[in-house]
């Protein structure tokens, strides 16, 4: 099995770092698609999380646990809105970079978490 | 010079000394006097330094205020006119200084310009004697003056004095009008007798005949002419400017329309993607730090106002412990012959105070029959009662026979649909007494005639008397139901529904449907439209469908919503959809098997209620008990209670509080439970009344003030007021009881589920139970198979004894045998 050996601190805009050593994506390796798997399962398994999503850098969902339409339309919009924050905090300070992007609302709070190619979307219920 | 002089002596200014001195100054005109002022003997110069210094008249050392003159010889002057000559001051004055026939001449200092110049020279002996002595006159007329004035007034008469010439003639000589020329004298005469003839005019063309007028033109006049040498011209630089105008090109409108999907990835991508190291890595780096922020929104809700949700209630209106219902009101119709009981119970969704009641007759069906006759004399009503009168009821809704229920239209307030014992269904349009109506608390003391609508009758007008008003439609005996209606809804206005069954959504905004259930197990749709084709009744309903329930108990009350619940009355909840499908092989349209029975009430289920707060839960009270369901859960009721002492007859979900409902019991008791307090008994038991409670309504007016109207058999209807305990929920009762009916959710799957355990549990058992048996079975085959060999072998050796005893076989062969 292969084993990403970057430690588990979460790393900004070191695509070379990773781009250096991995493959081209079409290199299917099964151990990956499990972890991909594992990691999901476990944010899904959270206490009061509704669903959660992974949305590539154009917006195109690539992987959800909520139906169709609900998917795209908040990969949509995420997307965007996370376009938009991101570029506001590099504009205020260009040294700087988007790391995660909490928005509460009075149902739910939604979880963006960037990178470089892909966005992660996670929909908690907070209250209790 | 001359003519300019006279001005500048009136100009009392400083004066134009520079003026002064360029034209004295090589002129032999004249000199400058005050003639014009009246002074002809003064004669102002202007004197420099220089000569005030020759001729010791320096200012302010000389000549002072006090004495501002100074007398100078005339030789002195010659001197000046030999040494300076023309530049000398004194040069224009020189003719008069010769000829002047006294000595010495005054020369004054004029400090105050009167003259217009700094000195001036008097040239007459007469004018120095009157300047060095003047004449005391005027103070001896002063004096004479203040003197008189005490003493009386002499007239004296004016006495001529010669004219004393001060110039004026020559100002009137000036102003006064003269003929400058002289004046031409013609004389014409003619012969007299051409004098007074007749003259004829004619017109004559003056250019035609010679001399006939003299014409002097213009010409121009060398004399006269003028060129301009000089001219102002003003000139303003303005930008160029080019008029251009432009037209665009007017298309015709278009509608455009855009359409747009999402992209998506393929499945097919989506697994490649998913498969591949970016993402991972991505979402290990990722992962941590939303978790993290999981976590922390697991262990608390950081955006709560801990102090707001620390306040339990507001002011507390009311008596706090007080929790019983208060009598505030109740009706009894007086005039009504027979003895009537109360169906149903409606508040009017709008007007306060105002509720509407249904009234029928106490008798069963053996005994109407018997007094069919006498029945149908009597109207059957509905009545419309206010808080303002308990005695007289506003109005009064006739209708063809006993209502059994009635509803309010919820889009319009004016339109009541009833149901009523035969089958029909009736409809009452008030619009045109609503105002009368609305104005019911103002004591109702108006008298305003009403407008005559040919489709009602009106009492003669007093206004105490109630008003009978017609329905305004029925619906025909032939379509409709056979038996009773039990109970009518209005659709909501959002839904429509066609004759296949399918719902649409409702343009119009009002309610335009019905439903109504009866006891002859249909329940019916009913469109209060007009239907398309012209018929001479514009408000005869039209029947939609009819859903047929294939099982042969009558059905009672349903309760309406996008998938509704009839109910039978040996007590069994149905649950059904009310899709129509066509069934394949007859064509014909049914209805969807009901999907699930629940015999759950021993008696008849006379209410199916959904609660006001959830969507999904609902109460149903029947026979003696009461349950509570949740939709979608098909294993049973959520609480079922247990047997109640008397029959439960009516209940109602309260309005306010999402854990309490009120049930009416045949003894006219009224039990409130409160899930929060006790779920398995009344929370408080009242009595209202001794008789059985048919029905409930709660209704809130406002925060404070909410009613609960309960109808009993007698067909007195009371008004009771609702305390505030029972009125207003506490903070989170709603997500209280929300807990209680997901804990009884869970409950319930926790019993399936130790169903199914127990099942296998059983089974389990069994099936050892089983293997038991065949076990001992095996065991005992081959004990069997021992017992014999041992039973044989006994009989092998009994049978030898036997011989040995017989003598049949020798010793020896015995011993052979013992040896062996």
């Amino acid at each position: 099995m292969v084993n990403v050996g970057s430690p588990p601190a979460p790393r900004r805009s070191e695509g070379a770092d990773r781009l250096g050593p991995s493959l081209p994506g079409s290199r299917a390796v099964p151990g990956r698609g499990e972890e991909v798997e594992e990691t999901l399962k476990r944010i899904q398994s959270h206490k009061g999380v509704i669903g959660n999503m992974v949305v590539n850098a154009e917006g195109i969902p690539i992987r959800t646990t909520l139906d169709n339409s609900t998917t795209v339309q908040y990969a949509g919009l995420l997307h965007q809105l996370t376009m938009k924050a991101r570029s506001t905090v590099r504009d205020i300070d260009p040294q700087n970079d988007l790391t995660f992007l909490r928005i509460r609302s009075k149902k739910h709070e939604i979880m963006v978490a960037p990178d470089k190619e892909y966005l992660l979307i996670v929909i908690q219920n907070p209250c209790e | 010079m001359a003519t300019k002089t006279p001005k500048r002596g009136k100009k009392a200014a400083r004066g134009k000394k520079a003026q002064n001195l360029t034209l004295p100054a090589g002129e032999e005109t004249e000199p400058v006097n005050m003639e014009s002022m009246g002074h002809p003997e003064i004669y102002p110069l202007v004197l420099t330094t220089k000569t005030q210094e020759i001729f010791k008249c320096r200012v302010e050392e000389d000549v002072t205020d006090e004495q501002p003159y100074k007398l100078i010889n005339k030789e002195t002057f010659f001197e000046d006119f030999k040494n300076r000559g023309p530049i000398s001051d004194f040069y224009p004055v020189k003719k008069i200084i010769q000829e002047y026939p006294g000595e010495e001449l005054l020369l004054v200092y004029d400090k105050d310009f009167k003259y217009g110049l700094n000195f001036y020279l008097i040239g007459t002996e007469e004018g120095k004697e009157n300047y060095l002595n003047p004449p005391e006159v005027p103070e001896e007329q002063e004096e004479h003056k203040d003197y008189i004035s005490e003493e009386l007034y002499i007239y004296k008469p004016p006495v001529s004095k010669p004219w004393v010439s001060l110039g004026s003639e020559k100002e009137i000589e000036e102003e006064s009008v003269k003929e400058s020329t002289k004046q031409i004298r013609y004389m014409i005469s003619r012969k007299r007798s051409r004098f007074g003839a007749p003259i004829k005019f004619s017109d004559q063309n003056a250019s035609y005949v010679k001399d006939a007028y003299i014409e002097c033109t213009a010409y121009p006049d060398k004399n006269f002419t003028l060129k301009q040498l000089e001219k102002d011209i003003s000139m303003q630089v303005v930008p160029e400017i080019k008029d251009m105008s432009t037209q665009t090109k007017w298309t015709y409108p278009k509608n455009a329309t855009t359409q747009y999907y999402p992209r998506e990835f393929s499945e097919k991508e989506k697994k490649v993607l998913q498969q591949s190291k970016p993402l991972a890595d991505f979402l290990e780096s990722v992962s941590v730090s939303v978790e993290i922020a999981l976590q922390q929104n697991e262990i608390t809700n950081t955006f709560i106002d801990d102090w707001k949700s620390l306040a339990e209630d507001e002011g507390m209106f009311g008596d706090k412990s007080d929790t019983h219902l208060k009598e505030y009101q109740s009706f009894t119709d007086l005039h009504s012959p027979t003895e009537k009981m109360i169906t149903c119970v409606s508040w009017h969704p709008t007007i306060y105070g105002l509720i509407a009641v249904s009234v029928a007759e106490r008798l069963s069906f053996e005994e109407r029959v018997h007094f069919s006759g006498k029945l149908l004399l009597q109207p059957s009503l509905i009545l419309f009662w206010s808080f303002s009168d308990p005695i007289h009821p506003q109005l009064m809704l006739e209708s063809p026979d006993d209502i059994f229920c009635f509803k309010f239209c919820p889009s319009d307030p004016n339109i009541i649909a009833g149901g009523c014992i035969n089958g029909q269904i009736v409809m009452w349009d008030i619009t045109a007494h609503a105002d009368r109506i609305e104005n019911i608390k103002s004591g109702g003391s108006r008298s305003k005639k009403a407008v005559l609508k040919p489709m009602f009758i009106l009492e003669p007008d007093s206004n105490k008397e109630a008003m009978y008003i017609r329905h305004c439609a029925v619906s025909s005996i032939e379509n409709g139901h056979k038996k009773v209606i039990t109970d009518i809804h209005w659709l909501p206005d959002t839904f429509e529904i066609n004759r296949v069954g399918s719902v649409f959504e409702n343009r119009n905004g009002i309610c335009c449907q019905l439903v109504t259930c009866s006891a002859d197990c249909t329940v019916c749709f009913w469109d209060i439209r007009p239907q398309k084709p012209s018929t001479p009744q514009p408000t005869e309903k039209k029947k939609e469908e009819s859903i047929e329930i294939p099982f042969d108990v009558p059905s009672t009350f349903l309760h309406l919503d996008l998938s509704w619940k009839p109910i039978s009355k040996e007590g069994e909840v149905i649950y059904t959809d009310w899709k129509m499908e066509r069934d394949p092989e007859t064509g014909r349209l049914t209805t969807k098997k009901p999907v699930s029975l629940y015999t759950v009430h021993d008696g008849a289920v006379h209410t199916v209620q959904r609660s006001p707060f959830y969507n999904d839960i609902i109460l149903t009270i029947g026979g003696w008990n009461v349950a509570i369901w949740k939709e979608n859960v098909m294993s049973g009721p959520l609480l079922q209670s247990c047997c109640a002492p008397k029959r439960y007859t009516s209940g109602h979900w309260s309005l306010t509080r999402p854990g309490v409902f009120y049930i009416g019991r045949e003894d006219g008791y009224v039990d409130i439970w409160d899930l929060l307090e006790k779920t398995h008994e009344p929370a408080l038991s009242q009595n209202i009344c001794i008789t059985m409670i048919t029905y409930i309504k709660p209704w809130t007016f406002s925060s404070k003030q909410q009613f609960i109207a309960i109808a009993d058999y007698y067909g007195t209807l009371h008004i009771l007021e609702i305390p505030w305990t029972l009125s207003r929920p506490s903070t989170n009762e709603m997500s209280s009881v929300n807990h209680y009916f997901e804990r009884e959710v869970k409950h319930l799957d926790y019993v399936e589920q130790r169903k199914i355990i127990r099942e296998e549990e059983k089974n389990e058992m069994e099936l050892e139970k089983e293997k038991k048996k065949v076990k001992t079975y095996q065991k005992s085959k081959e004990q069997i198979e021992a017992e014999l060999k041992a039973d044989y072998e006994s009989y092998l050796e009994l049978e030898k004894s036997v011989l040995i005893h017989l003598g049949l076989i020798k010793l020896s062969e015995k011993m052979s045998y013992i040896d062996l």
